[in-house]
C-alpha cells in the first residue's frame, strides 16, 4: 500500500500577520472565514499585544467596586497565570478575556509579563533549558 | 490576599500555582486533524489538568469543517485544549492542541507566530488530512516535526516512505509515537526542541 503524496511549500515573503481590519472584511465577504465575536482594536487598529501565554499577575486586592469578573481575575492572579488559563477558568472567550485584561492593565490592577516568542535567531540557552525541563518530566 | 470566601470561580489547585518568580512563558503547538490525538497528547504530558480555551465565531466562520458525523456545521465555538509544563522557576511552557484548519488559527493572537515550533500529529489512515497543515506551517516559516500516532489498525509505512510521501526534507524529524503514554509524548516534544536547537546552531530558522 502506498501513502498519498504531498507537495512541499515555500515560506511566503513576507509572512504577513493578518490585520484585524482585513480579517474582518474577508470574514464578511467570503463565507468560510471565521470572525471573532469580540474584537479588540487599539487607536491604530492594531490588536492588543496580549498573547495566549502572557502571564498576568494581580497588583492589588480587588477594589470593593470591582465587578465579579474583575474580582475573580484579581483573585486568580495572586500567582502568575496565563491569559489562556484565565479564559479557561472564567469560561470567557479568549478575545473577551483580552478586553478585560487590557482594561485591568490600563487601570494598573494587573501586571502583564510578555511571552517568549520565536526569534529569527533562536535563543539556544532557552531551548537547552526547555530540553532539560522536559527530561525532568 | 487569599482565596477564602465566596469564590465560586474554579481556579488552579494550590499545587498548580506558578511560582511568583515565573517571568515568561513560551508555547508549542500540537496541530492535526480531528481525532488524531492532540488532546490526548496534551493531557499525557501536562502537569496541570488540561484546560480549554474557547473562541466564539460569527456565522461567517461556520460550515466547512471536517464532517466526521459531528455537528460542526452548526457550531459557533472553537475550542482549544492546552496544558502546562514548568521548565524552571522563571520559565513555563504551554502546549496547545489546535484544529488543523488554518482559518481557526487567527482566532487566537499569535498562536503560531509566537510558537517556538509545532508538532504535526498524523494518523496514517488519514494522512492527506495533514497535508494542508504542513503547507501552511511551511508558508509561515514555523518549524515543525511530524509525529505519527500509532493506531493499532493504521497502516505502517517505513519512515523514509513517509518522508517521500510527505515531501519533507531529510532534516525534519519524523517519529512514531503513542500519545497516550507520557514517555512517548515527552519524546516527541524533546525531538522538536532538539530540532529547534539544531536549527539555532545552523542559523537556518526563518
Amino acid at each position: 500500500m502506498t501513502p498519498p503524496r504531498r507537495k512541499r511549500r515555500r515560506p511566503q515573503q513576507p509572512a504577513p500577520p493578518p490585520s484585524p481590519a482585513a480579517a474582518r472584511t474577508e470574514g464578511e465577504a467570503k463565507p468560510g472565514n471565521p470572525e471573532r465575536l469580540y474584537t479588540i482594536a487599539g487607536a491604530d487598529g492594531a490588536r492588543a499585544e496580549l498573547d495566549l501565554v502572557t502571564l498576568i499577575v494581580a497588583r492589588s486586592a480587588p477594589p470593593p467596586t470591582a465587578s465579579p469578573e474583575v474580582a475573580a481575575v484579581l483573585r486568580l492572579c495572586v500567582a502568575p497565570l496565563s491569559l489562556a488559563e484565565l479564559s479557561a477558568y472564567l469560561q470567557l472567550p479568549f478575545s473577551a478575556m483580552t478586553v478585560l485584561i487590557t482594561e485591568l492593565i490600563t487601570a494598573e490592577l494587573v501586571q502583564a509579563r510578555a511571552p517568549i516568542v520565536r526569534q529569527a535567531v533562536p535563543d539556544r540557552s532557552l531551548l537547552e533549558a526547555v530540553m532539560h525541563g522536559l527530561q525532568r518530566l | 490576599m487569599d482565596f477564602n470566601g465566596s469564590d465560586a470561580i474554579p481556579g488552579p489547585r494550590t499545587e498548580d500555582h506558578l511560582p511568583h518568580t515565573a517571568e515568561a512563558a513560551a508555547k508549542i503547538v500540537i496541530v492535526g486533524g480531528f481525532g488524531v490525538g492532540k488532546t490526548t497528547m496534551v493531557g499525557s504530558v501536562s502537569e496541570i489538568r488540561p484546560l480549554t480555551t474557547e473562541e466564539t465565531m460569527t456565522q461567517a466562520g461556520i460550515g466547512v469543517d471536517d464532517d466526521y458525523g459531528s455537528d460542526s456545521k452548526t457550531a459557533t465555538t472553537v475550542a482549544m485544549d492546552f496544558g502546562r509544563i514548568g521548565i524552571t522557576d522563571k520559565l513555563v511552557l504551554y502546549l496547545f492542541g489546535t484544529p488543523g484548519q488554518e482559518r481557526f488559527w487567527f482566532l487566537w493572537n499569535g498562536l503560531f507566530e509566537g510558537a517556538l515550533g509545532a508538532v504535526v500529529l498524523v494518523d496514517t489512515r488519514r494522512l492527506a488530512v495533514s497535508f494542508d497543515v504542513m503547507g501552511r506551517l511551511e508558508e509561515r516559516g514555523v518549524p515543525f516535526v511530524v509525529a505519527v500516532n500509532s493506531f493499532p489498525d493504521a497502516p505502517r509505512y517505513p519512515i523514509e516512505e513517509l518522508r517521500t510521501a510527505l515531501d519533507l526534507g531529510p532534516e525534519i524529524p519524523i517519529i512514531e509515537c503513542d500519545v497516550r503514554r507520557r514517555a512517548s509524548s515527552k519524546d516527541v516534544l524533546t525531538t522538536l526542541v532538539r530540532f529547534l536547537h539544531s536549527l539555532a546552531l545552523s542559523g537556518t530558522l526563518a
